[in-house]
């Protein structure tokens, strides 16, 4: 792995963009090839006022955004990414009042796909809130258009 | 607990969501706000924030079409994503493929501005509890 990407570009991508600082999402470093992120607990977070449990859909916006850390982690570099699926299961409800940290794997990267699993928990990633199983595309070097890595594009294409 | 379920849910007021209902279909406006974006460079919705929208609208339409239950939890979500979220309105509509006793089954779409090409599909799996006393 490159040092200089792991340490300089990762953590900026991490903090990620509009999004993701609305939500507060803070890097928390690499675990080996794990990533991991932390969203501090905010009332405005909710997802059922009655318990004060996070909201799903923020735990699904926590672990699709994990998960494509890793696959740059997988990369060792900088390439356009885009969730292709993402599966979520939610185990419990999150801990009121406790912030949800994120670890992401990816453990296979092909040339346009990653796959990825992550997972959210308080403490303990044996004892996760939700676990997520997604995939990537993973855009070929030099060109991000549809169909790009297919085939070479005719001549009359190419203008 | 029908059109202003989502209005009394923090992440959906967070997310900006509003409530249509026409008879006992629910659409769910999340109007474009810089606070979704994902990819500044295109730029794109988080990805997030439209699966937040989808599994909200089946969540609402659930408990429309199912009243006096507790608010329905996800049992596990899966989002397809078909197309870049553009930086302008998302709507999104839900339709209840099978309710069980305990269970919900549901399928969610996203558009934009043309409703045949949906930018985000959903299936999902909610628990459905009779509502709590008090």
């Amino acid at each position: 792995m490159t040092e200089s990407f792991l340490t300089t570009l990762l953590p900026q991508l991490a903090s990620g963009a509009a999004h993701t600082h609305a939500l507060g999402f803070a890097y928390e470093g690499l675990e080996g090839d794990r990533v991991r992120m932390r969203v501090p607990y905010r009332d405005d977070l909710v997802g059922d006022p009655e318990t004060g449990v996070l909201a799903g859909g923020l735990v699904t916006t926590l672990l699709d955004h994990a998960g494509g850390l890793a696959v740059w982690v997988a990369l060792d570099a900088f390439r356009p990414i885009a969730t292709l699926d993402l599966r979520v299961d939610y185990m419990r409800a999150a801990q009121p009042g406790r912030d949800l940290l994120a670890e992401a794997r990816c453990y296979r990267l092909t040339r346009n796909l990653a796959f990825v699993r992550a997972w959210a928990f308080e403490d303990d990633p044996a004892d996760p809130v939700a676990a997520a199983q997604s995939a990537y595309m993973v855009s070929a070097e030099g060109d991000s258009r549809t169909g790009a890595n297919l085939k070479p594009r005719r001549a009359k294409d190419a203008a | 607990m029908t059109a202003a379920l989502l209005d009394t849910l923090p992440y959906a007021r967070f997310l900006g969501l509003q409530t249509q209902v026409n008879g006992d279909e629910i659409t769910v406006t999340m109007p474009f706000d810089d606070r979704l974006i994902g990819n500044p460079l295109l730029p794109a919705l988080h990805g997030g924030s439209t699966a937040a929208l989808l599994e909200m609208t089946a969540m609402a339409q659930v408990a429309l079409t199912y009243p006096g239950l507790r608010l329905p939890r996800p049992i596990n979500v899966t989002v397809a994503y078909l197309r870049s979220g553009k930086p302008v309105d998302v709507y999104a509509r839900a339709r209840i493929n099978r309710a069980g006793r305990r269970v919900a089954y549901v399928i969610a779409e996203a558009w934009q501005e043309n409703h045949a090409q949906p930018i985000a599909s959903l299936t999902a799996h909610f628990l459905l509890d009779e509502a709590t006393s008090g």
